[in-house]
């Protein structure tokens, strides 16, 4: 039998304000174990929360962007469960009523467009860290509350996605869609971004849902894809063995490359969700929502759009191009200064994004700034350079941060597009390469490649090369 | 509905409570004679009754987006049963 | 003179003309304190040399020409729920016997602010849960009145500290009667202010939808001193009002020509013992002679005030009282692994009492059980709200007993919780309102206090302290002091 799977996604995503979501404390990461602690985000008893005004702006922009309705009314619920990564031993969090709800996102995969159900999005805190260590008697963990209070927006889907690939594309789609409304750091590896999937599978074609397991831990694009592979697995052997997949909530070993049962049904927690009596409800008017709606920027698909009609640019370009906020602004200040997109595309989908990845660098931190990037593309269309040389002042650009020109300038590299200081030199690649001639001559248009190559090495690339070509050719 | 020495139990285990058997039988007696109080409430039909979470009518309470220094990392250790590293201490967790 | 059984405003009034010092004082209650408490026990913990100190700060500033106001200088103590930074808060409990908050809750902040003398911390019941103040997890404190029977509770200390001299005035908590209660046991003023109009930040939470702090003073005149400090909005609590706060001294006029006044009959039936009844009608008689409008109303919803108020506060509590676990303050009972760490901590730190509720309580909100109880509850708690809201459409205030009863024998009722639960009866469903309520000494029984209580429109706190000053005018029940014996 062939089976489909069935993947909803839970995202957890830090918001990027400057204080955490109900004290005044800092979000900034990292900082020395419990120096960014107040009495509120340690649960000291007596202590208040108030929700930053920010947490709701924030959710609210992710909101309207992933197009979901606005709640009027909503409120703060608190989720009890014992952990000590929790000071109160609740978790401030929304229930029934979340901020929004019914909203979708559209994500490409082999070419197929498929719209996302977005099911809801609601606001909450942030648990500290632990740290466990071996040692006697089973050891001991260590608790920082650095990031506890942090606020989140949870985002999840429905469960459309068919694929590891699509819950990855999904995935990659919102942390572009949140870096555009710049709300969050979106970095899985420092856990600003994380993902729950709810999987299960049935055989294709059927309608009704198997029994699902929910996969934790998943920290990065590559663990998220693994995962669900190795799950959607284990879980058709389970049915094509005759067997029953268990309920459970699992977590994904990255290492061993496995996934292993934290919890089975029977072991599930009772919440006891209640309104929070600290906090008081948000009614959020469509004076409010309109404002928000106005801000927003423009968004990953519509910019996109814009790259293909205004530009003609081909969709896959644009696609590229729009995965990233900065990269797409990049593209845009580039255009404004030379305006052959066509061009610019291809350098920055080339040797750009080459030599960030290279330097392990997001767009954002590009040493060669958009003004520099237009200079050397004018330098190689005015002729001052060849387009060899260009790649190689890129380089140059990149390591030095110094600009085209002077880089030209400095190691003069500038074209020689002079025909007289030129056939002196196609001269001599002519004579000491007769049998390259006459393998020309007897009809191998090769050849002609060969002796401008040659022409190029005599003149370390500075040459012309359309000049190079017109000379040998009259004297061929 | 009377509640059995076995809800006590669970509901024992959710709170992080650990009972004497005494204690068990104690509870299960008093808050069953508390539950059956508590019945009385269902003589009252509240079908179409908004429930009340917060007496006053208060919405959108906000603070603003401003990040001030919390507690020195001494202070917020001070009461720690157990601390090392800068860290409060606790048994393994899993 | 008797320097520890002056009211606040009478002792203002010598500080700032000089004629004694906020040292002397001090120190004269100071010397209160060691003569009685042996007997009382209402102080968990005091705080003398720091009260020196403060009393020693504010007669410089007097000595510099500067008037901090009525209440610098007047030495007074505080429930030992509200934290003060650098003074243990225990809650009355194990679980926090040890806990220095590093922080200072925004009342204490404010009476410091004030020029408050804080002598130190008061007796409760162990986490605010209890109607006779028995449920300490260290000791019972005594009713000054009669060193046998209980000072009420939860805010026993307080007020049984204010009774018998050992602070000039307290603050306690009222979550479901716990001032007035208690006020009433003893024979002082005590008040629960209307839900958000003082801040909440830095009492240690019992049922957050239902706790207010309030002042327990030896007259209505102190009673509206002390609210004028501690109300008014605090941008720490999102449930604090953010409305002016009027002059509350000024509103006391011994004038109360054509207020109505609600009497609901409800809160004088079973249980209510006959001359607690007696004087409590008295008491409103002598409202209507002076020219109040008294006239019998109902509020049908009472009798369910209590069973919903037994499922709200105990859910809250079970939440509030979740983060007592032995991790990062407090005490902590070692346990093989992290889950027998908590329960270990859990049931060592907590009295019989708490544990009852805070199972109670997670009973209320498990699955399963949430609408049945909980959710329950609350729409009930909309029917009361809605009985009163017709209420005060006819009245300016409500006038009932405090409590059916007067002080009972310490283990009267140690037994029975629910037979304690009833104690608060006629208190419970004013926190289940959020509406203000005071307690005022309008008689004895058996030689011990009755309390009258009444109540006002939401943030009306100022028809209240006038028709209370009214009656306290008119009457000498304030003046009456416990035969302690002398200091």
């Amino acid at each position: 039998m062939e089976y489909e799977a069935v993947i909803g996604l839970e995202v957890h995503v830090e918001l990027k304000t400057n204080a955490k979501a109900f004290c005044g404390c800092t979000t900034a990461f990292g900082g020395e174990p419990n120096t960014h602690v107040c009495p509120v985000c340690l649960g000291l008893p007596g202590v208040l929360p108030v929700i930053n005004r920010q947490v709701v702006e924030f959710g609210l922009k992710t909101a309207l962007a992933l197009n979901c309705q606005v709640a009027p009314f909503c409120k703060f619920d608190r989720k009890n469960y014992y952990y000590p990564d929790l000071p109160k031993n609740y978790q401030i969090s929304q229930y029934d009523l979340p901020l929004a709800r019914g909203g979708h996102l559209k994500i490409t995969v082999d070419g197929e467009e498929r719209v996302i159900g977005i099911t809801r999005v609601h606001m909450e805190e942030d648990a500290g860290k632990l740290i466990h260590v071996d040692g006697p008697d089973g050891g001991y963990s260590l608790v920082d509350y650095n990031r506890t209070g942090v606020p989140l927006l949870e985002i999840v889907s429905e469960p459309d996605l068919r694929s590891p690939a699509e819950a990855r594309a999904y995935m990659e789609k919102l942390r572009t869609i949140l870096q555009y409304l710049d709300v969050s750091d979106c970095k899985m590896e420092e856990g600003s971004l994380r993902c729950d999937a709810n999987v299960s599978v049935r055989p294709r074609g059927s309608q009704s849902f198997g029994t699902k397991t929910e996969v934790k831990n998943l920290n990065s694009f590559r663990s998220l894809q693994r995962a669900l592979e190795y799950e959607i697995e284990r879980q058709v052997a389970i049915l094509e063995s005759g067997g029953r997949v268990e309920q459970a909530t699992m977590a994904w070993d990255e290492n061993r490359g496995v996934t292993y049962v934290m919890r089975t049904k029977e072991e599930a927690q009772d919440y006891r969700y209640f309104p929070d009596p600290d906090l008081v409800p948000l009614e959020i008017d469509a004076a409010w929502i309109e404002r928000v709606r106005r801000e927003l920027p423009e968004l990953p698909d519509a910019r996109c759009r814009r790259l293909i009609d205004d530009y003609g640019l081909p969709a896959y370009d644009a696609g590229v191009i729009t995965s990233s906020r900065d990269l797409a602004d990049y593209f845009d200040r580039v255009v404004a200064l030379y305006p052959d997109a066509k061009t610019v595309s291809n350098w920055i989908m080339g040797d750009f994004l080459r030599l960030l990845n290279a330097g392990n660098l997001e767009p954002g931190q590009s040493p060669v700034p958009p003004e520099e990037m237009a200079s050397l593309l004018q330098l190689q269309k005015e002729g001052t350079i060849s387009g060899k040389i260009a790649k190689q002042v890129l380089e140059e650009m990149f390591a030095t941060g110094k600009g085209a020109r002077q880089i030209v300038e400095e190691k003069g590299l500038v074209q020689i597009s002079d025909a007289a200081a030129l056939t002196q030199i196609v001269e001599e690649v002519l004579a000491a390469n007769p049998g390259v001639v006459e393998d020309y001559r007897n009809g191998k248009d090769k050849a002609l490649g060969f002796l401008v190559g040659q022409v190029m090495k005599a003149t370390r690339g500075k040459a012309n090369p359309g000049l190079v070509n017109r000379l040998l050719k009259e004297r061929l | 509905m009377p509640i059995t020495t076995a809800e006590v139990e669970h509901v024992a285990l959710l709170a992080r409570l650990k009972l004497t058997p005494e204690e068990k039988a104690a509870y299960t007696g008093q808050l069953n004679a508390i539950l059956e109080y508590m019945d009385k409430l269902n003589a009252l039909d509240t079908t179409d009754v908004e429930p009340t979470a917060h007496v006053l009518p208060l919405r959108n309470v906000f603070r603003d987006d401003v990040a001030r220094p919390g507690l020195p990392r001494e202070k917020a250790l001070a009461g720690a049963p157990a601390a090392s590293e800068g860290q409060f201490k606790v048994p393994r967790v899993v | 003179m008797d320097l520890h059984y002056l009211t606040a405003h009478e002792l203002g009034d010598l500080l700032q003309r000089r004629e004694v010092s906020a040292v002397e004082v001090t120190e004269a209650i100071i010397e209160r304190i060691k003569a009685v408490d042996g007997r009382v026990q209402a102080y968990l913990t005091r705080t003398a040399e720091e009260a020196l100190e403060q009393a020693k700060a504010v007669d410089a500033a007097r000595a510099r020409g500067e008037e901090p106001g009525p209440l610098a200088g007047v030495p007074m103590a505080l429930k030992d729920n509200l934290c003060t930074g650098g003074v243990r808060t225990t809650c009355a409990s194990q679980m926090l016997a040890g806990w220095v908050p590093p922080y200072d809750a925004t009342v204490v902040r404010r009476l410091k602010e004030a020029g408050a003398v804080i002598l130190g911390k008061l007796n409760m019941d162990e986490f605010a849960m209890g109607s006779s103040t028995e449920n300490s997890s260290f000791f019972p404190t005594r009713n000054p009145w009669d060193l046998e029977r209980v000072p009420g509770g939860s805010s026993g200390g307080s007020v049984a500290a204010v009774a018998a001299g050992e602070a000039c005035y307290a603050l306690g908590s009222d979550t479901g009667g716990s001032i007035r209660q208690p006020a009433s046991f003893c024979g002082v003023v005590g008040m629960k202010p209307t839900y958000g109009r003082v801040s909440r930040y830095g009492l240690v939470a019992f049922a957050s939808s239902l706790d207010q702090i309030g002042p327990i003073t030896r007259d209505v005149t102190d009673c509206a001193l002390v609210l004028g400090v501690i109300a008014g909005h605090d941008p720490s609590d999102s449930t604090s009002a953010d409305l002016p706060v009027p002059d509350y001294r000024a509103a006391l006029q011994p004038e109360i020509k054509g207020l109505k006044i609600g009497v609901p009959r409800e809160y004088f039936g079973a249980g209510i013992e006959p001359e607690v009844e007696t004087v409590v009608r008295r008491a409103i008689a002598k409202l209507e002679e002076m020219g109040a409008i008294c006239e019998e109303t109902s509020l049908p919803h009472t009798e369910y005030a209590l069973p919903a108020y037994y499922l709200v506060a105990p859910a809250e509590a079970s939440s509030n009282l979740a983060r007592y676990d032995g991790v990062s303050y407090g005490l902590r009972v070692p346990g093989k692994d992290i889950i027998e760490m908590y329960m270990n901590t859990r049931s060592q730190g907590f009295g019989p009492e708490v544990k009852r509720r805070i199972m109670l309580g997670t009973y209320a909100l498990s699955s399963g059980y949430y609408d049945a109880y909980y959710l329950k509850a609350l729409k009930v708690r909309t029917l009361i709200r809605r009985d009163f809201e017709a209420a005060f459409s006819k009245y300016d205030l409500l006038a009932t007993p405090t409590s059916p009863t007067v002080a009972f024998r310490l283990g009267e009722k140690a037994g029975d919780p629910l037979a304690m639960y009833m104690s608060d009866l006629c208190t419970i469903p004013v926190n289940m309102a959020g509406l203000p309520a005071l307690s005022i000494p309008c008689g004895f029984s058996q030689g011990l206090p009755v309390g009258l209580q009444l109540i006002g429109k939401a943030f009306d706190e100022a028809t209240l302290l006038r028709a209370a000053y009214a009656f306290e005018q008119a009457t000498e029940y304030h003046r009456r002091r416990p035969e302690l014996g002398v200091a």
